[in-house]
């Protein structure tokens, strides 16, 4: 496991692209969510 | 079949039956996505553990230049035809797009540190890149810098109309010009250049964002289609 998340020393490079962009996936989804919800009441 | 979508109720309705099944398309893919690309995948022979980057670089950046393409359909489709659904459509992708056009620089500039030594080169394919998310950014200051929409909505679309020269730029940039990023390896004349270890889960990646992108559009138009309709009805019942 602790391999896994080392990626072979590239950890640093590789985890911060797959956080980041799914932190902006979650970010719009729920912007979107709430804009529907909203113009729903 | 655009006068067929043009009608907003039927609009609604067709986007509301499709919500559902784009999330379980998305769920799906990224489950695949990420389990063949960080589990099963191979790791490069040059590039290690690094190349694991490409299964979000490269959807985004693919979605980066498609949606600024779809941006350029609905501007010209509301400049030319005043199609009612254009202007909302083009609202709905641009921060999307933009969201993904950062992504694509942020992620390339992380896997550039390791394989080329460097975070960032002024070569033609980031060139062009910046330049897209330059048009995403300016584009939606001008179509959300009036009060009222309907003032902001033609000098934007004529920018994005303007912006569109850059798609091909941005394509065929390493073609054209001696650049540090690599040609294409997928989308290329002499068919795809890349193992399928590695395709299968770039285009489980692929899927999943598309899907992600066609859900959160029609979430944000659903939503501004219904504003719209109260805004009217709230008019209409003032002016009474």
């Amino acid at each position: 496991m602790t391999d896994f998340f080392a990626m072979n020393g590239y950890a640093a490079f590789i985890w911060p692209c797959y956080v980041l962009t799914f932190l902006f996936v979650a970010g719009l989804y729920l912007d979107a969510r709430k804009k529907l919800k909203d113009s729903q009441k | 079949m655009f006068d067929f979508f043009a009608n907003p109720t039927r609009f609604m309705r067709i986007a509301r039956f499709l919500l559902p099944w784009l999330r379980l398309i998305c769920v799906a893919g990224f489950a695949c996505g990420l389990y063949w690309g960080l589990i099963t995948s191979p790791a490069d022979y040059q590039q290690g553990d690094t190349v694991r980057i490409m299964y979000i670089h490269v959807p985004v950046a693919w979605l980066a230049s498609s949606s600024y393409f779809l941006l350029a359909l609905a501007s010209l489709f509301y400049l030319v035809w005043r199609h009612p659904l254009a202007d909302v459509g083009a609202r709905a992708i641009a921060p999307i797009g933009a969201v993904f056009a950062g992504l694509t620089l942020f992620t390339g500039a992380l896997w550039g540190k390791p394989t080329w030594g460097t975070y960032w080169v002024w070569d033609a394919r980031l060139t062009s890149m910046l330049v897209l998310f330059f048009f995403f950014l300016s584009y939606m200051a001008l179509a959300g810098g009036f009060n009222d929409r309907r003032r902001g909505a033609k000098p934007a679309a004529i920018l994005a109309l303007v912006g569109a020269i850059n798609l091909p730029i941005v394509k065929f940039s390493v073609d054209w010009w001696n650049t540090l990023h690599q040609p294409a390896s997928i989308l290329r004349s002499g068919g795809v250049s890349i193992d399928s270890s590695m395709l299968y889960p770039l285009m489980a990646m692929f899927i999943a964002f598309q899907a992600f992108f066609i859900l959160i559009v029609l979430m944000r138009m659903l939503a501004m289609l219904a504003q719209i309709k109260q805004g009217s009805a709230i008019r209409g019942g003032t002016s009474s």
